[in-house]
């Protein structure tokens, strides 16, 4: 049993014209999270509380939500950590609010249309034969739910509104993945550096810290993209030795151009 | 302040939020500990008198390697500190550190910015384009730390024996950490083996493999490293110094001393 009898909450309630915190004394009961407790007031208090959620397993990715001043899954989030203190639960900050704790994440999905999808050799069918070695960086990026925990904490869509020139950590994951895969065959240097903007990231890893993935993102996406980035863009040492030696880089590539947002 | 924080502008800010009210602790820490060791490395090298860089076996990391240059009429540590400046400053670490501790962009996670700008250029305009060009002080950075262990084994050796001295074990301590902070760089884990897509479609792909995966063990601590590293060059060179204006009286025996 829990020791604490109640919890309070502060849950925003409102939409896209403005809204407020209404408080709310929820019954507290053993190994309770957040989304439970959103649950309670939809049943037993107020009916018309908007709450969006699938699975409650912390795998769907649509809980996302501003607790206590932190980004976190509601599902994911124990009441435990809110010993004697109110629960503030407010919506994603970097996304309209379209009702209560509902945020209009569909800039995310515009973002993912403008991604070359996984691109292979047209001569090469299916199934095709990888290597352990290959494949091993393309299992952290896989592991991603499309939260969006990072876009909402990342400062430069957050508080710089860069959504026009960024596409923001979650698709730098998705880029990383298309760009280390043995089997795709675009070069996406210039689509990250151009189109995505990954040079407006400027490496302050708050995106790693809140994904409940625990994907490394800027360790292991972001920085290694920045680093394709200076081998094409800022490194006159490779490209004077690619001329020298006449090398060139046959892959195609992905498109470079066109407005980020629409 | 972006059009969706002004339409919930009646909701508390996170800054406000139970657990969030000392979001400004880390970065003050973190700025004082940089300032710090600016202004002691600048007065370390540029404003220090004589040659108290200098004692027995030891050398302090500021003035490694030695450059003697004849037409130069400043401090020869210049001659070399820009690397080691140059090699953090673009550091991907670093880069963290300062643009929150510093500039507040932003100053922690979901806290707003003091100054929110529309024209916010991040590493696409100077002077932090300039950041893309890490790995070229890293190659230099490896040059020195070949330099560093020079002198770490040369501490190890004094008046024609086996010498094992407080100060050469600091500096033993030292250029370990040094290691570690370089072995860990972002930028070398690229160079040995980040960039490739296809190990096995290339000659010598499991040994790049390998090695990538050597740098990815130890890169998740480069932070701690950078820290670690940071904190050590100082000891070194403040404890060379305390050992040349003979604090500890004349020290150096046959095979011990401070
Ligand atoms: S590391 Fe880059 S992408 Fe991640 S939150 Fe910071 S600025 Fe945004
Ligand atoms: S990378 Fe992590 S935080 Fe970002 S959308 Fe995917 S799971 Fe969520
Ligand atoms: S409800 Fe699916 S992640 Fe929370
Ligand atoms: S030294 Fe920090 S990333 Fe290279």
């Amino acid at each position: 049993m829990a020791d604490q009898e109640t919890f309070t909450f502060q849950v925003f309630r409102g939409d896209s014209s403005g809204g407020e915190e209404q408080e709310y004394q929820v019954p507290a009961t053993t190994g309770m999270v957040v989304l439970d407790a959103m649950h309670y007031i939809q049943a037993h208090i107020d009916g018309t509380l908007a709450v969006r959620w699938n699975c409650k397993a912390a795998k769907c990715g649509s809980c996302s939500a501003e607790i206590n001043g932190r980004p976190r899954l509601m599902c994911k989030t124990r009441l435990d950590d809110f010993k004697d203190v109110d629960v503030h639960v407010h919506p994603m900050r970097t996304f309209p609010v379209i009702k209560d704790l509902v945020t209009d994440v569909s800039w995310n999905y515009e973002v993912n249309r403008k991604m070359a999808p996984f691109t292979h050799d047209p001569a090469e069918q299916s199934p095709w034969v990888m290597y352990q070695e290959d494949v091993d960086r393309l299992y952290e990026p896989r592991k991603c739910i499309e939260c969006f925990l990072c876009q909402d904490v990342c400062h430069v869509l957050r508080n710089h509104e860069q959504k026009d020139s960024y596409f923001g950590p979650r698709f730098m994951v998705r880029y990383q993945y298309l760009a280390m895969h043995p089997k795709d065959i675009l070069n996406r240097t210039g689509a990250v550096k151009n189109k995505g903007g990954v040079g407006l990231c400027n490496i302050t890893k708050c995106c790693q810290e809140v994904c409940p993935e625990h994907i490394h993102i800027t360790d292991n996406s972001i920085i290694p993209l920045k680093e394709r980035v200076a081998d094409e863009y800022f490194d006159p040492v490779r490209w004077l030795g690619k001329k020298l030696l006449g090398k060139r880089d046959e892959r195609p590539a992905e498109s470079e151009t066109g407005p980020a947002s629409s | 302040m972006s059009a969706e924080v002004a339409r919930r502008s009646s909701v508390p800010d996170n800054k406000s939020m139970p657990g969030r009210s000392t979001w400004w602790v880390q970065p003050a820490a973190i700025a004082i500990g940089f300032t710090l060791f600016v202004v002691y490395s600048f007065w370390s090298v540029a404003l220090s008198p004589g040659h108290s860089w200098r004692a027995g076996p030891y050398l302090s990391p500021f003035y490694s390697p030695r450059i003697a240059a004849g037409f130069w009429p400043f401090s020869s540590a210049f001659l070399v500190a820009w690397v080691p400046l140059g090699f953090r400053a673009t550091c991907y670490y670093y880069r963290k550190a300062y643009f929150r501790a510093y500039f507040l962009d932003p100053p922690a996670c979901a806290i707003d910015e003091p100054l929110t700008r529309s024209n916010y250029r991040g590493e696409r305009a100077f002077p932090w384009v300039l950041n893309n060009f890490h790995r070229f002080f890293m190659y230099l950075a490896l040059v020195v730390l070949a330099f560093l262990w020079w002198d770490t084994i040369n501490a190890f050796h004094y008046l024609g024996a086996l010498y094992v001295g407080v100060g050469s074990v600091l500096m033993l301590l030292n250029v370990v950490l040094l290691s570690g902070y370089t072995f860990s760089c972002h930028a070398l884990r690229h160079f040995v083996g980040g960039s490739i897509d296809c190990y096995s479609c290339i000659r010598g792909g499991r040994a790049r493999k390998g090695l990538w995966g050597l740098v990815t063990r130890i890169n998740p601590y480069h932070g701690s490293w950078a820290w670690a590293s940071l904190i050590s060059v100082a000891a070194v060179d403040i404890y060379v110094r305390f050992v040349a204006t003979g604090a500890f009286g004349s020290c150096f025996n046959a095979h011990t001393g401070c």
